[in-house]
Order: C-alpha cells, then sequence, then structure tokens
C-alpha cells in the first residue's frame, strides 16, 4: 500500500514503477519487465536467428504467444478445407516461425488452427492481455491492448530478440498525453470515427514521445471492443502507446476467458486492477480535450492516417508541398467533396475494425441490400473464433447474400502481403489504420473510416453517409 | 555491433514530411527471413516504375547522390509501422546517418541498435540542410555534434547509452543477458 503522501502517479507511471528489474542510472536506461510477449511470423524469424547463433534460449516461453497473420492467405478453404498455396516466400516465414516454437518450446497458434488470428484480436480473446501489464509485439499495432490498462508498445526485430533472451527490455520513460473525451458519441459515429478525430487534432507526430490516457465519459462508455480500436490507432498519431483505465467493463469482459485468472486469483487480481487507474491530482505532461457531442463520421482524404475530416466536409486547400503530393496521389482537388466519391473496393477488418462488434455493425448496414456493381468488397475476420461466431448468427450469410466475400481471418488487405491488394489507381473504402502510398498495394488509393461507412460505400459503390441510408 | 565514432559524407536532400516506413520499405519485401540485400528495395515504389525502370526525378536516382551516406529529410521521419526493415534497408543501402526535424520514436530506437544514427536538430539547422543538397557534413557521435560545411556546429540528443554502444561495439542483448541477476530477483520477489 502506498502511504497516503505519496506523489500521485498517473496509470503509466504506476505500471512503470511496478516492472522496473532495475531503474535507470545516468549511464543506463530502466530495465522494464515484460508480462506478455506476442510474436507472429513477419518480425520474429531474424530474432529467433540471433538466438540460436548465440545459444540462447528463450527465458520465458509460457509468457510468450505466437500466431500468423501478416502473410497468411485469407482466400475462402474450400470443402477439403486445404488452405491454398503460398508463395514460396511467406511459406519460408511460415515454416520458419512453426521450427522456432517447436525449438523454443512456445505456443502457437498456427494457420489451419482455431486459434489463429490477427495478434491483437487474439491475445484479448484468449485473455492473456490484462491490466496492469507491459505488452510487446514486433507490431506498431500493438498499442491495442492498452484498451485493458496495459502497458502495450511495438518493438523492433532486435528488441524482439532481447524480450525473448531476456523477458525484458531497455526503456526510457516516455511523457503523458491525457486525451479527455466528455460527452456522448452520436448514433451512426463510431469508436473508428472517435479515434481519427483524435488523430486530425493532434497530427500524425503530435503523440511522438508521449503516452497517451484516453479519459473522460464518451471513453467510459465505449465497449472494449471500441476501446481496442481507440487504443490501436494511437500509433498513428505518433505515440508510443494508448491506454485506457480498467473498470467493471474491462473486468466483466475478461472474465472467464480461458487464461484470465480463476476462483480466488480472479478476485484477488480485480482487487489490484482497481488500484491502476490514475490518481487524483496526478499530473500529465500534455492535454487535450474533445466534445464526443460534435463528432461526426470521419474519412482520411490523404496520405496519412492524420489527413482526416467529417464525412460530408470538402477536401481542405494543401498547406505545404507534401500536402499538395498527397492530394495529387489521391487523385483529389482541394474543395472537392468526398461524398459521392467513386469507390472500387471495400475492406472490412484489419486489427482495428475486424472484432464480432465491427462484423455487425457492417451487417446491419449491407442486409437486404446488394454490392454496387463494379465493388469488390472483402469482409475478413480478424481470429478464426470470430468467424465461427459471426457464422453461428448468420453474418457470413448477409455479407455473402449481398455480393461481399467472406474471407479467412487474418491481415489482409491492411498491409497487403498475400494477394488480397489493390491495383494501382483503386480506389479503397478500409476499415484498417493506415492510407500511406501504396500500404494497399502499389498504386492504391486508401480512404480509412468505419465499418458503417464502410459498408454503406459497398452498397452504393460511393463514399456515403451510413446515416442517410434509407 | 559494430564500433561508430563519426561519419563524414556528402547530404542527399529528400525534402519530403512524414515519410513513413512503408515508404522506406515497401510491406511486401517483409518476407525475408535475413536481413541482407535490403538497400535494393529501398524507397522501392518512389524508386523504381512498375516495370523496374528507374524514375529519373527520384533524388536516390541523380548521379549527385552517389556515395552520400547522410540522408537530411522532412520532419517526422520513420513513422508509420515498427518494421526495423526500414533502418536494415537505409543501412545495406549505405547510409549512416538521418537528419530531420523530428525522428518518430520506434524508427528512431531500432536505427540507434543498427548503427544508423538518427539526428534531430532545429528548424534553422534543418533549412540550411535542405538548401544545400550535396553538401560535405560530419557527424561526432562521441561529441554528439553535427558540423556542417560553412563549419557551424548543431549538438543533437543522443540516449547515452545508445551512444556508449555504438561507441563500443557493444550488443544490447549481450548487456541485457548479464543482468541475469536482477532479471532472477525481479522474478522471485513477484
Amino acid at each position: 500500500m502506498k502511504p497516503a503522501s505519496a506523489k500521485p502517479r498517473t496509470m503509466f507511471e504506476k505500471i512503470w514503477d511496478a516492472h522496473l528489474v532495475r531503474a535507470a542510472s545516468p549511464d543506463t536506461p530502466a530495465i522494464l519487465y515484460v508480462d506478455l510477449h506476442l510474436v507472429h511470423e513477419v518480425t520474429s524469424p531474424q530474432a529467433f536467428t540471433w538466438l540460436r547463433e548465440k545459444n540462447l534460449k528463450v527465458r520465458r516461453p509460457e509468457r510468450t504467444v505466437a500466431t500468423m497473420d501478416h502473410s497468411t492467405p485469407t482466400t475462402p478453404r474450400g470443402r477439403d478445407g486445404r488452405i491454398p498455396v503460398l508463395d514460396n516466400a511467406a511459406a519460408t516465414q511460415i515454416a520458419a516461425l512453426e521450427k522456432n516454437c517447436a525449438d523454443f518450446g512456445i505456443e502457437l497458434h498456427a494457420l489451419g488452427t482455431q486459434g489463429q488470428g490477427i495478434v491483437h484480436v487474439i491475445g484479448p480473446e484468449l485473455g492473456v492481455t490484462q491490466p496492469g501489464s507491459i505488452i510487446v509485439c514486433g507490431d506498431s499495432h500493438t498499442s491495442t491492448h492498452g484498451a485493458f490498462g496495459a502497458l502495450a508498445f511495438g518493438i523492433g526485430t532486435s528488441e524482439v530478440s532481447h524480450v525473448l533472451a531476456t523477458q525484458s527490455l531497455l526503456q526510457n520513460p516516455s511523457k503523458t498525453l491525457a486525451v479527455t473525451v466528455e460527452g456522448k458519441l452520436r448514433p451512426g459515429v463510431t469508436a473508428k470515427d472517435l479515434v481519427l478525430a483524435v488523430i486530425a487534432r493532434l497530427g500524425i507526430g503530435g503523440g511522438t514521445g508521449h503516452v497517451i490516457e484516453y479519459r473522460g465519459s464518451a471513453i467510459r462508455a465505449l465497449s472494449m471492443e471500441e476501446r481496442m480500436t481507440v487504443c490501436n490507432m494511437s500509433i498513428e498519431a505518433g505515440a508510443r502507446a494508448g491506454m485506457i483505465a480498467p473498470d467493471e467493463t474491462t473486468f466483466a469482459y475478461l472474465k472467464g476467458r480461458p487464461r484470465a485468472p480463476q476462483g480466488a486469483a480472479w478476485d484477488a487480481a480485480v482487487a489490484a486492477w482497481r488500484e491502476l487507474p490514475s490518481d487524483e491530482g496526478a499530473v500529465f505532461d500534455r492535454e487535450e480535450k474533445l466534445d464526443a457531442n460534435t463528432l461526426e463520421p470521419m474519412i482520411t482524404y490523404g496520405t496519412n492516417p492524420g489527413m482526416g475530416i467529417p464525412i460530408s466536409s470538402a477536401v481542405p486547400e494543401p498547406v505545404n508541398p507534401t500536402a499538395a503530393k498527397a492530394l495529387a496521389y489521391m487523385g483529389l482537388q482541394a474543395k472537392e467533396p468526398l461524398l459521392g466519391h467513386k469507390v472500387d473496393v471495400v475492406f472490412i477488418g484489419s486489427c482495428t475494425n475486424s472484432r464480432l462488434s465491427d462484423l455487425r455493425a457492417a451487417a446491419g448496414v449491407m442486409k437486404g441490400r446488394k454490392v454496387a456493381d463494379g465493388v469488390r468488397v472483402l469482409v475478413v475476420p480478424g481470429s478464426q473464433k470470430i468467424k465461427a461466431e459471426a457464422e453461428a448468427e448468420g453474418l457470413d450469410r448477409v455479407f455473402r447474400d449481398a455480393g461481399a466475400e467472406w474471407r479467412e481471418a487474418g491481415c489482409s488487405m491492411c498491409i497487403a502481403m498475400t494477394g488480397d491488394q489493390l491495383s494501382p489507381g483503386q480506389y479503397a473504402v478500409s476499415t484498417s489504420n493506415r492510407n500511406f502510398e501504396g500500404r494497399q498495394g502499389a498504386g492504391g488509393r486508401t480512404f480509412l473510416a468505419s465499418p458503417l461507412t464502410a459498408a454503406a460505400a459497398a452498397v452504393t459503390g460511393k463514399i456515403t453517409d451510413a446515416r442517410e441510408l434509407t | 555491433m559494430e564500433k561508430v565514432t563519426q561519419i563524414t559524407s556528402r547530404t542527399v536532400v529528400l525534402p519530403v514530411e512524414n515519410v513513413d516506413t512503408d515508404q522506406i520499405i515497401p510491406a511486401r519485401f517483409l518476407k525475408a527471413t535475413s536481413k541482407v540485400g535490403l538497400g535494393s528495395k529501398l524507397f522501392a515504389d518512389w524508386r523504381f516504375a512498375a516495370d523496374g525502370a528507374p524514375k529519373a526525378d527520384f533524388v536516390l536516382n541523380q548521379p549527385a547522390a552517389a556515395g552520400a551516406a547522410v540522408l537530411v529529410a522532412g520532419d517526422n521521419f520513420g513513422c508509420g509501422s515498427s518494421r526495423e526493415h526500414a533502418p536494415w534497408a537505409l543501412y545495406d543501402y549505405g547510409f549512416r546517418a538521418i537528419i530531420s526535424t523530428s525522428i518518430a520514436d520506434i524508427f528512431r530506437n531500432n536505427s540507434l541498435k543498427n548503427g544508423l544514427i538518427p539526428i534531430v536538430v532545429d528548424a534553422a539547422t534543418h533549412a540550411k540542410l535542405l538548401a544545400a543538397p550535396g553538401a560535405e557534413v560530419k557527424v561526432s557521435v562521441a561529441d554528439q555534434t553535427l558540423t556542417l560545411a560553412d563549419g557551424t556546429t548543431a549538438k543533437f540528443p543522443i540516449d547515452p547509452f545508445a551512444r556508449y554502444c555504438l561507441l563500443n561495439g557493444v550488443d544490447e542483448l549481450e548487456f541485457l543477458v548479464s543482468q541475469e541477476a536482477a532479471i532472477a530477483a525481479f522474478e522471485a520477489k513477484r
């Protein structure tokens, strides 16, 4: 128990302090212990190779969970259930992960198994993502897990090798940025729209050097899946991580999950988790406020996630040559409205928006309607578990009856490593997290939006405000 | 890791802000299982047309860029994905330092682990560098000082331990492994 006179701490500081293997010295950064290391096939092969070269074991295999997601095909399985042939490079990478997990004793949810899915989807599903934890992965959207009140951030492959070998990382502390959102999101305005508005406000470098804590009544009202959408995109504002304090919503989501504590251990865990929220009077290095009541459905028009505007707005005048270059790439003119813009492809998926509530939202718009002529629609559930749950509710039939493709779980068109990609010049409305040049395929042009906006575009063939659909 | 103490080189100027790691190394090249050879794919979609022909107007394809080891870029360099393939590609291509007014956190950490020095300078120094592509600069890791062609200098921040590792060729993984007692003690007291 902390003495009453101790300095009030933010949630970030509490988690930091609780994980100090060694405090910082004038010459060395702090060493932090990692509770959970998530691993996937793209950023791990070299790390395992370095461990082998140095004859090192994985220190805590039991704190390591691996899956395959970035380069795995999402092509629907035939009746024989066979997984389509991967290209050689992807096959090599996947075989490397299989061998590495087998040799080092790491739990692997492999392609073709029921536990496979996008790494930031399966962690929470399993209940391994827990409040107060430090969670890392060789992937910048690791920030997703901050929705549980964890300190979760992306690392590079060198740091992956550090965590594999020592379950620890050298870290310098981040500054803290409180983003407070009060009020209530209006109907048709989603968590995705909220976070796009935050990034538009902060700018894509605005959070650099900071960890964001999302606070306020509009945040408290979000479900866990909505909180994951918000925390997921924290990196797009340049922030190291994004966090939301745990509360009854968090505990209700976690209770009974396969790897959540049980019985007396559960009660003890919840008691500890209740101490995590930032103390009254804790000081943040920076503060920003948004009013949820004023938010609209958002869409990006440019080539970074910060270039987002309300869907009814017109493309802004470029303020510098970089912005002008973005408009040229997107084939857009300043002052042009976005509503009504032609769309070639709609992608509903990614670690941002591929959970059951996202699929239900999209299905709600597409039910009884048909995909517009000339539009290709891919719906990619975030995990095999979500796929099964969606099918049990008949969501797959809604998508297929409309003329959309119902796919296997994976990162798919968010990162375009598997053949799920745009052709040069194609326009896509995508529920993913990045609209960089060529992100979804060389020459592809991405509009980022919510599942509602994406589903509306699917059935009209143009950028559409879903609230206007009759 | 190899020791890095100083870099002397002409600059290449890429006057684009928010250069993200998807531009530095597109995702389709992340299927590599080693870190060698990525330089040929650096800025692939800016450097080459769909048929593989070099784009004449891209700065790296111009003769003046040959042999330059220092890249001067617009604000917020290296944003986006955490792929360490980005500094690997830059290093394999021949770059040894990046200069900007801000550099994204994950990219900065990854670069320091690979002998690619991330240098943040103020707007005035940046403007001078942007205006003088091809000028020679000197980077001293020991003194944390950038010296421009006109003799003026700018100090740049660098994490003290990362600097120590660069100057002494120390591998951070080996350092962490040496902290076994502290790690075991932490685990025991939980």
